[in-house]
């Protein structure tokens, strides 16, 4: 029998989500292995160093580069504060005096007795990482961070924008109507909101407004997310977007019912809090956005593992075609022919067939559905 | 254990090449005493997460050869079976690798068109792609280039500057940048940035002294130790060695990878380069080559045996798909299909194709729309190309005003002349799974508008990376697999440059003797396309007399008399004008496309009447 290898997106009711929560330097970890933490505790924390301004000071008193050292009142190592004189020069016998007060506070880095260049590193920016999710601390990464662990639902969409935040979850529209204005009222301000297949650039400006944290629909179309984030996306690279609210797509680009499954599951969260994140990145192997809502108890009983993954695809896995002209539909795996079969675009392709749920039976390429990790 | 590189003793050859997107397997054989290419297999490459393990993709891609070929390559658990007197298996493993975006490189330079440009060249030359360049005349605010340098993360920084003997000071400065800025290793922050000094020698003692503590630091000759001299040899030597050394040694998974290769893992394009570098010696011509990739388009020519290679980072196939759209803009893509669609929906469907990029078009409409996208990933990553392929730039004047007009217009301007390329070549998914080998040829024709009298091939199936590789042990099997089951000949291209004065005027009258005795004659005018079956190793005379204004290579209006070569699609007789010209018009061009599709019969002509009939 042949064997396929296509991972999808995980819609799981009950897993076990692990989340690696490290600091971009070394700093101090706050949390003890065992320790119960709400997303919102403080888990490590550090201090990054700040940006560094670059001043001509050689060319602004009037010296050469070689004889910057003997007219900068600090050295390399010093503090500077705001408004501090750095450096001065005299000319003309001394009857005239050239002098440089710091525009910025920090830390003098560089001075250049080549270029007559001084670098002032500005002081360095305190660090906060929270814990994200709600859960135990399994493990902490000694000057690093924690690792937190919690047995939730577990939801990846196929796209997003906007980084980690955090909302009770609220469904506001059916999983085959457009999420429109009318959709949004105040009672949103500050939910992840639920719904749609298809969400416009002038209902998330909205959900901003009113405060709502994350929005969750099937579909968007690219000139939509072009109007929202006020830039084209060329790559598929996201998560730092500027923007007040996360978005996170389940299907597609363009009008597209969210998925029954996936729908179901978040209707059966609602109320409940659920942490987001929008970050996405498209190279092999891939970031999704997620949507993680942990269990008030855990439930080890029935916990979902990825063993389909392991596995791969064979006869009787459910897939989703992620491809036109069946987009969107979902059905079980029935055969994997090893020889390459033609398809309509004339291309040789190794393909499956796939009963889909509505009764048909299609032909797609492999590479066209992806494994439903339900 | 490791096999053999003994070619006597070489019988089973694994090649892979760990791409953005796919990892692709290719498994060569001596069978009846030559050595052929037998068996191939693909999966999604996996060096990022969830996996991490680039090997993964790797034997998933060898599963696949295994099942097509009853061949045991991989043991239960996973490792690779070599040949041993008592057990078959592998004699040789060798893999090229772009994964997780190939070889990424910043390149810093004293002045942007001298040292920043010679350090570009050497950067792309080592098969990087160059994130960044850096120089001190950019006209970049100082605090942005320190902000800009800070928060990229390259596999290795080249920087240069200064001839040797020169001014210390601008080396100096940009040393200065890098040490305040002190950007991160892509591949975790536990190893030191290799950063190579090819600038000013005299400068070195002081780019010791700021960067030595903070980057593994490697001095190499100066990439311009004169103006008039360019020397990237030794540059690109280090970045090949720290490739291995730094960056590939840290990436998931490589560490195993490197371990069962026989010979060290080489960035993809430099692979690619190699075979189009090949195909020009052997046949000393002037060649353009293009590897179309998930991610990047790389770009390669030989003109008069001076080799320079492109990597476009941000135009592709799958992942930079959204940023080719972005780049020529939807309506230049738009221009290329024969069907009605509107700009927001073939939006969605490329950003669609972005987001989950290993999927592939079932239907004609969207392999249409893919194929469009490629002749604009291909007529930028030209552009691009010829930025970099030109003259020195910089060098001091000769005294005459001539010579100064001349040498500032080499410096300026592309040496790359589309009349004198003899051969266009291409590479890469797209092209080698295109349903139908005249659709490559007119992608390739369109993206590089060849002109004169232009042969046209490609790679078969997408081994030529794997090729390149395995030439670096056995080049004789490389050369001997390449010519037998790599190199598609497409054909024979026939295209004047130039535009008639009026436009209902004749382009080009053609007389052809084809190699049974008939003739054939054919008279053309602009915008006429027309396809003769000549077949592969056919030789035929052709006789080209152009319009007054066109020429073919023999100068404007001058007839050209010669032998063409045949190939599987055969000669094609391009009237479309050079540069084509393309109506802004869209029903007028919806009508020509698909009146020049049926010409060459390039998509079933059932499907293009329905297109002709607005039915789709």
């Amino acid at each position: 029998m042949s064997y396929a290898y296509t991972p999808g997106l995980k819609v799981k009711r009950n897993t076990i989500v692990v989340k690696r929560r490290l600091l971009p330097v070394d700093g101090e970890v706050m949390v003890r292995k065992d320790d119960e933490v709400l997303y919102d505790t403080v888990v490590a924390r550090t201090h990054i160093p700040g940006d560094i301004e670059m001043i001509p000071l050689a060319y602004i008193l009037g010296v050469e580069p070689y004889g910057l050292p003997k007219v900068v009142l600090k050295k390399e190592g010093d503090q500077v504060k705001e408004g501090e004189l750095l450096g001065f020069s005299k000319s003309f016998f001394g009857l005239f005096k050239t002098e440089y007060t710091s525009e910025v506070s920090g830390t003098i880095e560089l001075i250049s007795d080549v270029t007559g260049q001084v670098g002032i590193r500005h002081f360095p920016v305190p660090i906060n990482l929270d814990a994200y999710i709600s859960g135990e601390v399994i493990d902490v990464v000694p000057n690093q961070g924690a690792i937190i662990s919690t047995t939730s639902t577990y939801i990846q969409g196929i796209f997003g924008v906007g980084g980690e935040n955090h909302g009770e979850i609220m469904v506001v529209a059916e999983p085959d109507e457009e999420l429109t204005l009318n959709h949004i009222g105040k009672d949103c301000d500050g939910k992840v909101i639920v719904g749609g297949s298809l969400v416009k650039a002038d209902v998330l400006r909205k959900g901003e407004e009113e405060n709502i944290r994350g929005v969750i629909t099937g579909g968007i179309r690219r000139i939509d997310l072009t109007k929202f984030l006020g830039y084209e996306l060329g790559v598929a690279i996201t998560g730092q977007e500027d923007i007040k609210l996360t978005c996170i797509i389940t299907e597609g680009f363009g009008e597209m019912n969210m998925a029954k499954h996936t729908f179901e599951l978040l209707k059966s969260c609602e109320g409940k809090l659920a942490s987001i994140n929008g970050a996405t990145q498209i190279r092999a192997g891939v970031i999704r956005p997620e949507i993680i809502v942990p269990h008030a108890k855990s439930n080890l009983s029935d916990i979902q593992t990825e063993d389909i993954l392991v596995e791969g695809m064979n006869p009787g896995t459910r897939v989703r075609v992620i491809r036109r002209p069946y987009f969107g539909a979902i059905g079980t795996v029935e055969t994997l022919p090893a020889e390459l079969q033609q398809v309509a675009s004339e291309s040789l392709v190794r393909v499956m067939t796939v009963k889909l749920d509505d009764g048909r039976t299609v032909t797609v390429p492999r590479a066209n559905v992806e494994i439903m990790e339900e | 254990m490791k096999s053999t590189t003994d070619a006597k003793e070489v019988e089973i050859i694994l090649a892979t090449d760990c791409g953005s997107t796919t990892t692709k397997a290719r498994l060569f054989m001596k069978t009846g005493g030559e050595y052929r290419f037998v068996f191939s297999g693909e999966a999604p490459t996996t060096v990022e997460a969830p996996y991490e393990d680039v090997t993964m993709g790797v034997r998933n891609a060898i599963r696949e050869i295994e099942e097509l070929s009853d061949l045991k390559i991989l043991s239960e658990n996973g490792v690779m079976i070599r040949k041993t007197p008592e057990e078959p298996g592998i004699d040789l493993y060798v893999t090229t690798s772009s994964a997780g975006g190939g070889l990424q490189m910043m390149v810093f330079g004293a002045t942007k068109n001298i040292t920043g440009e010679s350090a570009q060249r050497a950067a792309l030359g080592g098969g990087a792609i160059v994130m960044d360049v850096v120089t001190v005349d950019d006209g970049v605010p100082l605090y942005r280039k320190v902000r800009r340098t800070r928060y990229l993360r390259p596999d290795i920084v080249l920087m240069s500057g200064g001839t040797d003997g020169g001014s210390i000071r601008p080396v100096t400065e940009i040393a200065e940048i890098l040490r305040i800025a002190e950007p991160k290793a892509r591949f975790g922050a536990d190893y030191s940035l290799p950063v190579i000094y090819a600038g000013n020698k005299n400068a070195r003692e002081q780019v010791i002294k700021t960067l030595d503590d903070k980057f593994a630091l490697e001095i190499v000759d100066n990439l311009r130790p004169v103006v008039e001299l360019e020397n990237t040899d030794p540059a690109r030597n280090a970045i090949q060695y720290l490739f291995m050394e730094h960056v590939m040694s840290h990436a998931p998974g490589y560490t195993k990878l490197m371990k069962w290769t026989d010979v060290p893992i080489m960035p993809t394009p430099m692979g690619e380069g190699i075979m189009f570098q090949t195909i020009a010696r052997a046949r000393n011509i002037n060649v353009i080559g293009v590897g179309l990739g998930g991610a990047t388009t790389n770009i390669y020519s030989v003109f008069n045996e001076r080799f320079v290679r492109t990597v476009s980072a941000n135009l592709g196939m799958s992942y930079s798909i959204c940023n080719v759209l972005l780049e020529s803009g939807i309506k230049n893509i738009i221009r290329w299909m024969p069907f009605d669609i509107d700009e927001d929906t073939l939006g969605d469907i490329l950003t669609d194709k972005m987001i989950r990029p290993t999927t592939i078009p079932q239907t004609l409409d969207e392999l249409i729309i893919e194929h469009s996208v490629a002749r604009e990933a291909l007529r930028l990553g030209m552009i691009h190309h010829k930025f970099l392929a030109k003259g020195l730039r910089g060098v001091r004047p000769p005294d005459s005003l001539d010579n100064i007009l001349a040498r500032e217009a080499e410096g300026t301007r592309s040496y790359i002349d589309m009349l004198k390329i003899h051969l266009v070549g291409g590479t890469g998914g797209l092209l080698s799974h295109a349903p139908r080998r005249v659709q490559s040829a007119i992608i390739l024709m369109d993206g590089f508008q060849p002109e004169g009298v232009t042969r046209l091939v490609q790679d078969s199936v997408f081994m030529m990376p794997h090729l390149g590789v395995l030439s670096t042990v056995h080049p004789k099997i490389a050369m001997e697999v390449f010519e037998k089951d790599c190199i598609v000949r497409l054909g024979t291209c026939i295209a004047p440059k130039g535009l008639p004065l009026k436009l209902d005027e004749e382009l080009m009258n053609v007389e052809i003797n084809m190699p049974d005795g008939s003739n054939i004659t054919e008279s053309l005018n602009l915008g006429d396309i027309v396809r003769i079956p000549l077949e592969e190793g056919k030789i035929a005379n052709i006789k080209i007399e152009p319009n007054k204004e066109c020429d073919v290579g023999a100068g404007k209006g001058q007839p050209l008399e010669t032998k063409i070569e045949g190939g599987v699609v055969g000669v094609l007789l391009d009237a479309r004008g050079r540069p084509i010209i393309t109506p802004d018009d869209r029903n007028e061009m919806r009508k020509l496309l698909i009146k020049w599709f049926k010409a060459v019969d390039m998509y079933p002509p059932s499907v293009l009447d329905k297109f002709e009939k607005g039915e789709i």
